[in-house]
Parts: structure tokens; C-alpha cells; sequence
């Protein structure tokens, strides 16, 4: 055993109790940023799963819809219109002046450049995610020719713009590329 | 009551087992089991080593390709692979475009024609699984005289004995020996099977897949495609079909284990000096006992009389 | 709650006495695992394992319950969706391998805190209740275990389920229409695979249920020590935070080192690669065999081989359930008053014989069924029931127990170092100044 000085015990005891404190809170963090970063996995799991992000981009072939025609398709599970504007659709949109829109953009912004007929947009109302009516043959294409959102009456034109009724914005346009005359490649 | 009851219960099971005992052992001296060709003659799996092996093991992502290579150009006609993504191959080390391509230029998926709704095929994109060369178990086993080609996504954690096992499978084929025919003539190779005394019941219905060396004509910068060369790849690239998050798997494991490693240290230090107040508490003996202290008070204030130090 | 000398809660903030005042959940957590609860000072190791089967349970609820969200209790898609989490969920190999590793875990955990349990008496008054909970929990954990294992659907998932739902047919009359019920159809197939799921999800939950009634339990006589001898005075215990607290925290730590190591760099070691084959209703796989939790238990129910009076298939049943039904009587059938295996010569042996029983059993429960293991597993059968039904109720009365310390703070007084060891038996002498 050491040689104990009374004084030495007393200042050994505080200096312990310090270096003893400074432990028992490291322990505990350390323990705490561990806890903390199990989490991160469990977190993660509910992220979309790599066959999900796998399905991110759909080529679509659009040689057999005829002008005036639209077609709705799936990309990541999500409903996509594809409409081929005839020339009167694509003046009319082009008519109507900016100031006149909630959600100020042209048909040009909203196409790809020499292939203006080409209106592809996500089918879902900006609203509260509804599906618009107009694709098919008959379906009401409510005030402006465009789209209908029949849960809440938001009617969208012919460059699929909002016009009138609640929701807030433009129907999305999602990113696509046409990769031949007839094949888009969306996403 | 309850130890009456259960002394007899307890002498009921212990009789029914000696009479089990008796019963079996009489059994076994009297008509001793006879010994299997399968139990004499199979063998366990050859010693072989991959660069996956071990806690700090990674793919070899050279092999793998060429792994693959051994599989579609071997393997592909009768097993498939079913879990396993064409997109999954950017892992191994092609790149998104490679992979686009290898999968539209090498294999064909199933599909439904968008227009008359009938079955056919269209080129593979990468996030098409690899097709199963059968449309269902029924047509593989026809094709196969009535043996099931098992799907290989699995195959090397399917297997007691993992990827050796695979391995000596590849390479284990041989003409069966004069003694085990001599001792068990059962045991020679029906029609449609082949001696492997890697396989369970030493007869397996897989014709030799790999026979000669150069089969799969290798890149340039590769080994060369010897029998064992070319085995030993298929079954790395099946280690990484069957467990292709193994590499995220051991980093993680490895960090984990540093950060447990100083937290538990940690702890143990923050548990000792909690404790050291207890076992003062409770120890009288040591040094800092208010009757040793009085003692060594008293000591020293008798060794400063004597002028010399004290041993506390 | 048990002792007088149990410090009341003391809430130190204005916001932790309105709560105690409006719900007194601060109060009881205080008392639960808290300052408030005196625990005996001379506790060793093996009482850590307790708040570590808790942990192990915590984490078997966390990963359980985010795995099912990515899994399909059906026949045609529970095994691909498995092989979905391992190969595409983000992290799903971590959650599924932890989770399968987990109940391993689990099970080593608790068998090491049942074996605690026999070898110091703490099955005996007054925690006879405490005992019968945790053998309602181990039950339960084994029922949980095995639905869990059909879940995957493999061939070891889906044999796994014939053979032991089979054990209910070996039943005179009611056996093959229980079967069938259990099922929900003559072989395992959607139905079962359904119903196993729900009630794999919901026992861990009853398992925690009956986890808090045992605790509660516990609290009224308090935790038992390794000499046995009932806490007397306040010098014999420690309140359970800060010092059993530090004490669980880093032992938990460490073992959570042994079952990163294993989930991380072995995780099939523990399994069976049958079941990594898709679950085939038309071919069993060469040797099946349970999870190694249940090896000791296969081993009994293969050992008996004769039909004496009835089939032998019944009395393999039986013999299994009796293997865990009579541990609930185990508080009557050893009636020595001494608690603690240290101060009993006899006793002590025969545990130690119990335990290389067991691992005989679990040894011939996965060797096929084969002489000479078939021979053992009905020697090590036999030993199991005659260790419960016959030795420990003759010992109790035969033996002479070694002489008791006095109290606890006697029995730590004698040294640091072996402070779990019994008054008398210690190695050193009590240290001198």
C-alpha cells in the first residue's frame, strides 16, 4: 500500500469525484448516441426499397394516339396522362394571357420543344390527389377543355393549367425525354 | 401429495424409458443397422478459399463477372435466378449503361403483348429479375428426366456446407471407384445419373456441367478458364447471389463493434465508480475505515515521534 | 414497495410533481427499476440476465414490428418477400437478421436466468408466483418462437409446422380434429400461415404483460440473493439505481458485443440452410431438426420408443409436456428450506449433473435418430424427470445444508472479491488492514 498523507486522501477524493462524474456522463451519451443511432435503421426501412427507386423511369410508345386523343399510363404507380393537343387545343392555350392563370406558365414551358402537341402530365389533381376525367372518349373535360377533377371541381384547360376551382397549381408535368419520334421516356 | 404423485410419475416415465432403453439397444445388437454406401463413401466438401471469406472479406468483383459470365453461358440453360435484378449487376462493378444493354442483348423476360394480351417475351431492362428458363416446375422437370434444375439466387445458404459444398459439386465428378461398386453394386450410377461423391447420395442427376477447360472463352486479363477456375468463379458469383448485402453487412458489423467496444468500457468504468461507493460502505478492512484511519493516525503521529515514515 | 427503508419518490422538478400528482407513473417507475427499490447488495452476475431478457424482448417487438411491415403472410409470397428484405427494403438484412438472431439470444438469455433460478432456489417461498410467471413467459416464448419460424415458410418453416402441430394427433380422439383446427386445413398451408402471423405479432405483447405482473410480483418479497438468506436490515441492500442499473448497463453492452458479432459476421450459424429452400408440401428435407432452443425437448419426445400400455407417440407427448408443465410444482417438490445451491453439498451436485443433462439432451435432440444417440437421449430423458420427480424430493429431506451467514452485509463483509460467495466456503480469509 501507499504511503497516505491525510491531506493527499482528501484532494485524491475530490479529484476523484470529478474524473468519476466526467465517466458516468461520457458512459451515458456514448450509450445515448448509440441509441440514438439504432434508430436510423428502423427510420429508414420505410423509404422506398430499391425495386421501387428500380421502376423510377417507363418508356412509353405514343405512335398510336391520334391527335385529339389521350391516353393515361402508370409511372411509379402514379397515373400519367399523355394527350396529343389538336392545332385548335394548342391556339386556344396559346391565347389565353398569363395574367389570366393562377399558376402563370405557357404551353411552350410545359412541352418539349417542336413537339408542342405532346401535353404529358402526372393525372393527379393538385389538390388534394384526386384523378381528373378527360382522357377517355366522352368523359366531361369541364370548362376549358382541358381536365375535370370531379372530387372538388377543379377544372384544368387544354394545357392542363388550373382555370378554375381549388387546387393550387398546374397539373405536374414530370420529367421526360422523347428518346425517338415515338418513344418517350418518362422519369 | 404433490411429491407422492410425482415420485410416481417420475417412476412411471423412468420405467416406460429403461423398457424403451432395452427394447432399442436388444434391437440394435440383434439386427445391427447396415452401413450405407452413402454414409462410407460421400465426402465433405474441399478446402477453398474466397476473397468473401472472413470478417473483413469483399467481393472480387473481377470474379464475379466472370462468374457470371459462367452462369448464362453454363448454368442459365436449366437453373434460374430468380431474386436477383439485372439492376442488381451494377454491384459487381458494371456500370448502369453495361448493365441496360447486357440485359437487352443476353436474355428475354416473359411479357404480356399490350395489344392482344396474349403471352410472349420482349427484351430484359434492368429492372426485370432473371427469367426462369421453365415456364413452371412441371415443364423443368420434363425437360430434366423428372429432376427439379433448383433456382440458384439461394443456392450457396441453401446447401449445408455453402459455397465449398457448390465448388466440390462443380469439380467433384468421377467415374465410381472399383471398392465402393464391389461393396455396394447398387450404388453404380442408374440412367440419367452421375457419380459425385460430393452429393448426398452419391448419384446426382446434373450432368457434368463443367467439363473442359476453355469452355467459357474469358476475357483478356482473366485467368485462364480451367475447369477449377471457372467452378471457383460460378460460386463466387453465387456467394454474392445468395448474400449481396455481405459487404454493407461486415462494415457495419465492424463499426458497431469498435463503438460497442468503448461505450461497454465506458460503462464498466462508470459501473466501478458507482460501486466504489458501495464498497465502502460495507468495507470495514480497507483503508478508509474510520477505526484504520484512527490506527494509522495513530501510527504516524508515533513514527513522527520515532522520526521515521510509516507504511500505510 | 418491500422494504421500510424503500426511499419515497421525491419529485425534483415542478413539472415531475404535477405529473405525480395528476399520474403517479414517475412514482411507480421510481419504485419499479428506480431509487426506490432496495435490492440486495451481494448480487452476482448471474442476476443481470433478467433486465437483459427484457432488452432482448424490447428487441424483438422493435425489429418484429418494422419487418412486418415489409412481409406477406402468404404461401405464394412470404418466402420471396423474406428474400425482398434481405436483398431491397433499406436495411432490411440488418432488421431480418437481427430479429432471427434476436430470439436466439432470447432464449440463451432466459435459459441462463431459469438455470440461475434452480441453482439458487428462487423458485422457492415466497416467489413461488415469480417462478410460475417466468415459466408462463417461457411458454409463451416458445409458442411465439415457433410461429415466428413457420413465418418465413421454407422447408424447416413448413416441416417445422406439420411435425410439432402433429404432436397434438398423438392424442386419443381429440387429437386429429385438433390438429386439423389448429391448421385451418389438413397440412399447413394459407390458413395456418394467417393465423401463425397474427399470433406472432400478438404473444410479445402478452409476453410483456405477463413480464410486468411477474415484476410486480418480484417487488413484493424483493430480489433474491446467491447466499439465500433474506434481507434483514438496510445495510443489506443498495438501492437498484444508480448501483444495479450501472451494473445491468454495461453488462448489457457486452452481451450486445456477443450478438453484434453473431448477426454481423454469422448470421446463418444459428439457423438451418433447409430454410433457405422454398417451403415443398411433396418432399421433407433429409434431417429436420427444430431451432437449437428446442433440441433438449425433440430429444425427449424422441426417447421413447415403445408402446407400452399406450403409443409410443403419446407418451413422447406427453413426456414433453410434462418436462415443462412439472417445473410448476418444482416449489413443492424441493422442500429444503435453504434457498441457495452454495449451502447445499448434495444439491450442488446433482444440479451440476442436471446441467450436463441437458446438454446431452440438446446434443441428441440434433443428431439424427440414430444408436447411439437414441440410447442417451433415453438415459438423459430419464434423468430429467427422475432429477425433478424423485432425487430433489429425497435430497431435501436427506441432506445436511452447510451453515448460513448470518445476513448479507455478513456474508459481503468477508471480502470484496468474492462477495457472492457463501460464509465459510471463500477461498481468502477476510482481509486484514
Amino acid at each position: 500500500m501507499a504511503t497516505l498523507e491525510q491531506s493527499e486522501t482528501t484532494a485524491e477524493q475530490e479529484d476523484g469525484v470529478r474524473r468519476r462524474d466526467f465517466i458516468n456522463i461520457a458512459a451515458v451519451s456514448f450509450a445515448g448516441v448509440g441509441g440514438v443511432a439504432a434508430v436510423a435503421p428502423l427510420v429508414m426501412q420505410m423509404a422506398p426499397d430499391a425495386d421501387v427507386r428500380a421502376l423510377a423511369s417507363i418508356e412509353v410508345d405514343v405512335s398510336k394516339i391520334e391527335k385529339g386523343q389521350a391516353i393515361k399510363t402508370s409511372w411509379r404507380k402514379q397515373p400519367v396522362f399523355i394527350r396529343n393537343l389538336t392545332e385548335e387545343e394548342i391556339a386556344q392555350a396559346d391565347a389565353v394571357p398569363l395574367s389570366a392563370l393562377r399558376d402563370k406558365e405557357t404551353l411552350k414551358e410545359r412541352t418539349a420543344s417542336g413537339k408542342e402537341n405532346w401535353l404529358i402530365t402526372l393525372g393527379v389533381c393538385t389538390h388534394l390527389g384526386c384523378v381528373p376525367l378527360g382522357v377517355g372518349e366522352g368523359e366531361n373535360r369541364g370548362d376549358y377543355g382541358g381536365y375535370f377533377c370531379p372530387c372538388h371541381g377543379s377544372h384544368y384547360d387544354t394545357a392542363g393549367r388550373i382555370r378554375k376551382g381549388p387546387a393550387p397549381t398546374n397539373l405536374v408535368v414530370p420529367e421526360f425525354e422523347f428518346t425517338s419520334d415515338t418513344v418517350v421516356r418518362i422519369g | 401429495m404433490v411429491r407422492i404423485i410425482g415420485f410416481l410419475v417420475g417412476l412411471g416415465f423412468v420405467g416406460v424409458l429403461v423398457i424403451s432403453l432395452f427394447t432399442d439397444l436388444s434391437g440394435y445388437f440383434n439386427e445391427p443397422p447396415q452401413e450405407s454406401a452413402e454414409y462410407k463413401y460421400h465426402l465433405e466438401p474441399k478446402e477453398v478459399d474466397f476473397s468473401s471469406d472472413g470478417p473483413f472479406g469483399r467481393f472480387d468483383d473481377a470474379q464475379l463477372q466472370r462468374g457470371y459470365q459462367v452462369y448464362r453461358e453454363v448454368c442459365a440453360a436449366c437453373h434460374g435466378l430468380q431474386y436477383v435484378a439485372f439492376r442488381n449487376l451494377e454491384e459487381i462493378g458494371y456500370t448502369p449503361e453495361q448493365v441496360k444493354s447486357l440485359a437487352a442483348n443476353e436474355w428475354e423476360v416473359p411479357t404480356i403483348d399490350p395489344e392482344l394480351g396474349e403471352e410472349t417475351t420482349r427484351a430484359a431492362i434492368p429492372s426485370d429479375t432473371f427469367p426462369n428458363p421453365y415456364p413452371n416446375a412441371i415443364a423443368a422437370r420434363a425437360a430434366n428426366n423428372n429432376a427439379y434444375p433448383p433456382d440458384l439466387s439461394l443456392i450457396v445458404k441453401a446447401r449445408e456446407g455453402g459455397a465449398p459444398y457448390i465448388y466440390s459439386l462443380l469439380t467433384g465428378y468421377q467415374e465410381p471407384s472399383k471398392k465402393l461398386l464391389a461393396e455396394f453394386p447398387s450404388a453404380a450410377p442408374g440412367t440419367g445419373l452421375y457419380h459425385n461423391p460430393y452429393f448426398a447420395n452419391l448419384n446426382i442427376a446434373m450432368p457434368p456441367p463443367i467439363t473442359s477447360d476453355g469452355q467459357v472463352t474469358y476475357g483478356e486479363g482473366a485467368p485462364e478458364a480451367t475447369v477449377e477456375q471457372m467452378a471457383k468463379d460460378v460460386t463466387a458469383f453465387l456467394i454474392w447471389t445468395a448474400e449481396p448485402r455481405m459487404e454493407s453487412r461486415k462494415r457495419a458489423g465492424i463499426a458497431i463493434l469498435i463503438f460497442l467496444s468503448i461505450a461497454t468500457l465506458l460503462a464498466f468504468l462508470a459501473y466501478r465508480n458507482v460501486w466504489a461507493e458501495a464498497k465502502r460502505q460495507v468495507a470495514p478492512k480497507g483503508p478508509l475505515d474510520p477505526e484504520n484511519m484512527a490506527k494509522r493516525e495513530q501510527a504516524k503521529a508515533e513514527a513522527a515521534e520515532e522520526g521515521r515514515g510509516v507504511e500505510g | 414497495m418491500s422494504f421500510a427503508w424503500a426511499k419515497p419518490y421525491e419529485p425534483k422538478t415542478a413539472l415531475g410533481q404535477w405529473v405525480d400528482e395528476r399520474l403517479p407513473l414517475p412514482r411507480l417507475v421510481y419504485g419499479a427499476v428506480g431509487g426506490g427499490y432496495p435490492v440486495p447488495r451481494n448480487l452476482n452476475y448471474a442476476w443481470n440476465f433478467g433486465v437483459l431478457a427484457g432488452v432482448f424482448l424490447m428487441i424483438q417487438i422493435i425489429t418484429g414490428i418494422v419487418l412486418a411491415m415489409h412481409y406477406y403472410a402468404s404461401v405464394d409470397g412470404a418466402f420471396a418477400s423474406i428474400e425482398h428484405i434481405m436483398r431491397d427494403v433499406n436495411a432490411g438484412w440488418f432488421l431480418r437478421y437481427a430479429h432471427a438472431n434476436g430470439a436466439s439470444f432470447f432464449f440463451i438469455v432466459v435459459y441462463i436466468h431459469i438455470f440461475r433460478g434452480l441453482f439458487y432456489g428462487s423458485y422457492k417461498a415466497p416467489r413461488e408466483l415469480v417462478w410460475m410467471l417466468g415459466l408462463v413467459v417461457y411458454l409463451l416464448m416458445m409458442a411465439t418462437a415457433f410461429m415466428g419460424y413457420v413465418l418465413p415458410w421454407g422447408q424447416m418453416s413448413y416441416w417445422g409446422a406439420q411435425v410439432i402441430t402433429g404432436f397434438f394427433s398423438a392424442f386419443p380422439v381429440v387429437g386429429e380434429p385438433l390438429r386439423v383446427w389448429l391448421l385451418g386445413g389438413f397440412a399447413p398451408d394459407q390458413a395456418a400461415i394467417t393465423r401463425f402471423f397474427s399470433l406472432h405479432y400478438l404473444l410479445p405483447f402478452v409476453i410483456a404483460g405477463v413480464v410486468i405482473l411477474k415484476t410486480w410480483a418480484l417487488h413484493i418479497p424483493g430480489s433474491s440473493n446467491p447466499t439465500g438468506v433474506d434481507v434483514k436490515t438496510e445495510k443489506d441492500t443498495l438501492p437498484f439505481h444508480p448501483f444495479y442499473t450501472a451494473k445491468d448497463g454495461w453488462f448489457i453492452l457486452l452481451v450486445l458485443m456477443a450478438y453484434v458479432t453473431v448477426t454481423f459476421f454469422m448470421p446463418n450459424a444459428l439457423g438451418h440452410a433447409d430454410n433457405y429452400i422454398e417451403a415443398n408440401p411433396l418432399a421433407t428435407p433429409a434431417h429436420i431438426v427444430p431451432e437449437w432452443y428446442f433440441w433438449p425437448f425433440y430429444a425427449i419426445l424422441r426417447a421413447f420408443t415403445v408402446d407400452f400400455i399406450i403409443p409410443a407417440k403419446l407418451w413422447g407427448v406427453v413426456a414433453m409436456f410434462s418436462s415443462i408443465l412439472l417445473l410448476f410444482f418444482l416449489p413443492w417438490l424441493d422442500r429444503s428450506p435453504v434457498r441457495s445451491g452454495h449451502y447445499r453439498p448434495l444439491f450442488k451436485l446433482f444440479f451440476w449433473i442436471f446441467v450436463a443433462d441437458i446438454v446431452l439432451l440438446a446434443i441428441c435432440g440434433v443428431m439424427p435418430a440414430e444408436q447411439p444417440w437414441v440410447a442417451l437421449s433415453q438415459i438423459g430423458t430419464a434423468y430429467y424427470f427422475a432429477h425433478f420427480l424423485i432425487i430433489l424430493p429425497i435430497i431435501s429431506k436427506i441432506e445436511t445444508p452447510l451453515p448460513l451467514p448470518s445476513s448479507i452485509s455478513a456474508s459481503v463483509l468477508h471480502g470484496e472479491a468474492e462477495e457472492s460467495a457463501p460464509y465459510g466456503l471463500a477461498k481468502s480469509q477476510p482481509a486484514n488492514a
